[in-house]
Formats: C-alpha cells, structure tokens, sequence
C-alpha cells in the first residue's frame, strides 16, 4: 500500500516569538526550526503500518526549501522517499491542503497521516480539509489506529473520553500524542537518508480564503504579588479568590 | 443584502453544550452589526435543554433527528449542515472550536467552497466586516484575520465568550426526520474517563507539576480539584514522567486553556506551559521557589512548600463554600 505521511517544519516550542516590523511574520532570526511535534506520531503509525502490510512510506511537506531538513528527518526514521512541494508565498491552510491533496491524488496514496495540528498556526484543520477535497475519510486527534484490510477502526480523543470510530479506506488520519512512541532515527537511518530522494513539486497557490490583517502580542499579564510563604497566607487567598476573583 | 448566520448547536448525550450557547449568544450579538437573522442547528435525536437556546436569543432552530445520530459522524454530519446551509441559504456558519467542531468544520467549508477561522477568542465587525482574533503559537502570539470568500465558517473557543441570556420568549422549532444518514464514518462506542471534567472545558483547572515530587502525591490535586468542582490539569514534565495522562497535560503540546480560575501547585512555569495557560481569567501559583516564571503570570502567589498549603487551601474552600 502507498501510504503518504506529511510534515511540517515549525518553531521549535522552547522558542520566544517576536512579531517582525511588517506585523504579517514572526522574527526567524534566532529561530530554531525543527519537524512537528505531532507529526512524529503520524511518521511512526505510517512506517508501523508498512511494517504490517507491506507498500512505501512518502513523506510529504509544503513550504520553502528549509523545509527539507524536516523531509530528511522523517526519511532518517525510516520513510522511503520525500516530495518537497515548493511555495515560498504565505499560504492558508485551504492552500497547504490542496497542495497536500494534488499530490496525494497523483501519487495514489489511499492512507495518509498527519499530526493533529502543527504548532505553529495551530489550526488543526488541514487534515480535515485535505480529506474533503479527495473525498476520502477522515478521523482527528487518533490515539489508537488499526487497519484490517480495508476497515479502519480509531480511538478520537475528545471532551472527557475517547470514541471509537469505524470507517474504510481510503483516509486521512491525524495523530495525538499517546498513539505510540516515535522510534528515533539511528545513526544507520542518518546515513541512509542522505542517499534517499527528495523530489521537487512546485505549487502555485490559489488567493488565500483567509487573510492575515496582522500579527499582535497578546496583552501582557500585569504583574501579580507573592502573598505570602506558607500555610498562613492561605486564609487572604481565599478572601481575593472569593472576593476578586469571584469563583465562589 | 441581508445576511444570515447559522449556528451550529452540538448536543452531547441530548444537551446542548455550553460552548454551543457561548457560540449562538455571540452569533446574536453581532446579528444587528452584520445586517443578519440568526437561527440554529441541532444533528441529534431527543434534546433536553431547547430552553437554553431559547434564552439565548435564538428565534429558529431545525432539528434533524435520527437515533443513529446521537453520536457524532463526520460522514452523515456534514452531509446534513452543507444541505442545511445552501437550504438556508446561510453565509456565516458559527460552531464551538470543540474536537467535533473541529472535525467538522473543515468538511463543510470545503464542499461550500468557504474560508475557514478555527478557534476565535475575539470577533468584531468594521463595516460589515467580520474581524476575528485567533491564538498562533500556543498563545504566544495573536492573529487578527479575515476571510474573504462569501461563505464564511468561524469556530469560537469554548470558555472565553459569554452566554448572555435576553429575555426572548420565541423559539419555533422544526424538526426534520433525517431518515438514512451517510454512515460511512460511524462512532460506535465512547469510553469516558476516570477524570469527571475535562480542562478544555472546565471553569476551574487545578494542575501540578514536578513539585509533586511523586505521582500519588496528585492526590493533593484531585482532592482541591474535587472541592472546587474543577478539572485536574498536568506540566507536560509529569506527563511524560508517566504520572498523568496525555489529556490533562496543559501546554503548547497538551492543551491550551482559558478558565476563570487556573491553579498551578509545583509548576515552574516552562515557556510551553505558560503559552497554554496565561490567558486564564485569574492565575494562582503555589511553589516554592520564588523566583520560578510562573509567579510572572500569577494574579495571586505564594512562595512556600505545597505539601503544607495544599490541604489548607482544600479546608478553608470547603468552609467557604459551606
């Protein structure tokens, strides 16, 4: 089976983020970028599937060509081949989906996993708006993943519990964190993955759906104070909790 | 032109959600700026709180019944939203930026062929113009966006608008009998966990952290969480360590919260963590080092060993609350 794993490459989140002076972008100098926290667990599920039914692994991502440092780390892991599609333009998330879809629908792939969301935009749609333009299913925040034959059956995190869903292939499925324990890359997979191919694509985005008016610092918190250092403070915090705060 | 939004009213188990009423509330306020009628959607089987919509400020709402739609299906939901929204003739679909919210949205706005803003925490309107105010990195930053395509689809995060109750006292209801849904993607079952809230949703979170020193010492937690009726929330440090489940980490990797009350006992404040939680209403911090970032954000702190402040923050609630 061809199975299509796609990336994204973003701050790292230890990273302080500064607005830059066009107030439309974060200031990258200083910036460390690194590969998707979530997407490790949609690179890990692609290759525990392969290793189950046989086929290749293609990673793809969309963006400029720093994003083939992230491609590398997901064909070090052990994905077989990479597709950098190329679009250097500030794109929506509707973008990146139809450049994800084209590709997936030219390659063929019937099983494709993505990290719930990337945590740069935070947005979380893109696997679901991916899956409505291939008109394939679709199941978000997967915990649990488990292909038979053609039937898939997932565990979705949602408020206070999990469901359990049933759907067939072909499918988009995005990956939280407790789906498994990403394997890391070896030195022999650092290795291997230089001689692996990265094939370019270009994309050339249609005009946003969404556009960016600006970028803003959330409003700072105003300081607070320390009431006090033990047990006996407790008794004036509870009086500001009730009395300031007003939760009880 | 006269616009027309359509609010999407997620039910779970029968009840409409509170982040759905947070959702139509604010769909009804900006009504009379955007030029529009608001009515509502509900996709389930017997509801039991229509009153709630009611008090609200939502005049309309169509039900589409069907028993097999008690539980969400991405397939059969979406089907019935779009042929609701073209029947409708709607042009701003409002839902709550719930896990289903979230899977839904997207399937709608790509078959109407309409931009998408997931997780508002801010709306306004300049000349008919919807302005929305999203998180990016976790909170560190905001965006200020807009969509420009006529079909407009905006999810607001739960927990940050406010369900403002008028005194309307019309709600006409038509309910359509749905009678083969599309489920092609079907919830068969739901396992609910141990914890009773969840800290997307609670009012009250209170999380730990490291200075816990060990796991069942979150005992400490559950125990002020229980009393305050709050969700139990966790640093990414003791999720990790295998203490606390993934669910209730709160963070740039976990979950980012905006609750009235937030809590934070043995948590130094790690940037990730602060992105996911400083836009709570009031912050309380219990740690002893003084100089820990949390306290950088705390309305209220106190510098001292939460083994001994923990139990008497839980007794001295309790005798408030009496």
């Amino acid at each position: 089976m061809k199975i299509v794993v796609c990336v994204s490459h973003v701050p790292d989140t230890a990273t302080k983020i500064k607005i830059a002076s066009d107030l439309k972008s974060i200031e990258q100098n200083g910036v460390s970028f690194i590969l998707n926290p979530y997407d490790e667990f949609a690179i890990e599920e692609a290759l525990k599937t392969k290793e189950k039914v046989g086929g290749e692994v293609i990673v793809l991502s969309v963006g400029s060509d720093s994003n083939k440092e992230t491609i590398r780390k997901a064909l070090a892991m052990g994905v077989d081949e990479g597709v950098h599609i190329k679009c250097d333009a500030q794109i929506d998330s509707f973008n990146v989906a139809k450049a994800l879809s084209d590709e997936i629908k030219n390659l063929g792939a019937e099983l494709v996993f993505m990290g719930k969301q990337s945590v740069d935009y935070d947005n979380g749609i893109v696997g679901s708006l991916t899956a409505a333009m291939l008109d394939y299913s679709i199941a978000t925040v997967c915990v649990a993943f488990e292909l038979n034959d053609n039937s898939i059956t997932v565990e979705r995190e949602i408020e206070g519990g999990r469901e359990v869903v049933h759907m067939t292939l072909p499918a988009v499925i995005t990956t939280q964190k407790g789906l498994n324990e990403p394997r890391y890359a070896s030195l022999k997979g650092i290795m291997a993955a230089k001689k692996k191919t990265i094939s370019e694509k270009v994309y050339s985005p249609i005009p946003n759906q969404v556009d960016l008016v600006e970028m803003k610092n959330p409003q700072p918190k105003n300081p607070g104070r320390i009431i006090g250092t033990d047990a006996s403070a407790v008794p004036e915090l509870v009086k500001l909790l009730k009395e300031e705060a007003k939760v009880f | 032109m006269a616009n027309k939004i359509l609010v999407f009213l997620e039910q779970r188990d029968g009840i409409i959600k509170k982040g759905s009423l947070e959702a139509a509330s604010k769909a009804v306020e900006l009504s009379g700026s955007l030029n529009s009628e608001v009515s509502g959607i509900i996709i389930g089987n017997e509801i039991s709180n229509l009153d709630d919509i009611k008090k609200v400020g939502v005049k309309e709402v169509s039900i589409y019944k069907n028993s097999e739609l008690t539980n969400y299906s991405s397939s059969a939901y979406s089907q019935i939203l779009i042929d609701a929204v073209k029947g409708e003739g709607a042009n701003y679909i409002i839902l709550s930026n719930t896990s289903l919210g979230r899977d839904l949205a997207p399937l709608v706005s790509v078959k109407l062929e309409a931009g998408l803003v997931v997780d508002a925490v801010s709306l306004s309107v300049e000349n008919e113009n919807l302005l929305i105010t999203r998180p990016v990195y976790a909170g560190k930053a905001l965006e200020v966006v807009k969509i420009t395509t006529d079909v407009k689809v905006v999810s607001l995060r739960p927990n940050v608008f406010k369900a403002e109750f008028t005194d309307n006292s019309e709600l006409s209801i038509k309910t359509n009998d749905v009678s083969s849904p599309n489920l092609s993607t079907k919830v068969t079952e739901i396992k609910k966990s141990e914890g009773k809230l969840d800290v997307a949703e609670a009012d009250i979170i209170v999380s730990g952290g490291r200075g816990l020193k060990e796991a069942q010492n979150f005992s400490l937690i559950e125990n002020l969480a229980e009393t305050l009726g709050a969700a139990v929330g966790a640093s990414r440090a003791v999720v990790d360590a295998g203490w606390r489940p993934h669910r209730e980490q709160v963070g740039q990797t976990g979950k980012t919260v905006s609750p009235t009350l937030y809590i934070a006992c043995g948590i130094s404040g790690a940037i990730q963590h602060l992105a996911g939680m400083s836009s709570s209403k009031y912050i309380v911090a219990i740690n002893k080092d003084k100089d820990a970032p949390i306290f950088s954000v705390a309305d209220y702190g106190i510098a001292g060993d939460l083994f001994e402040i923990l139990p008497v923050l839980t007794e001295e609630i309790k005798k408030v609350k009496e």
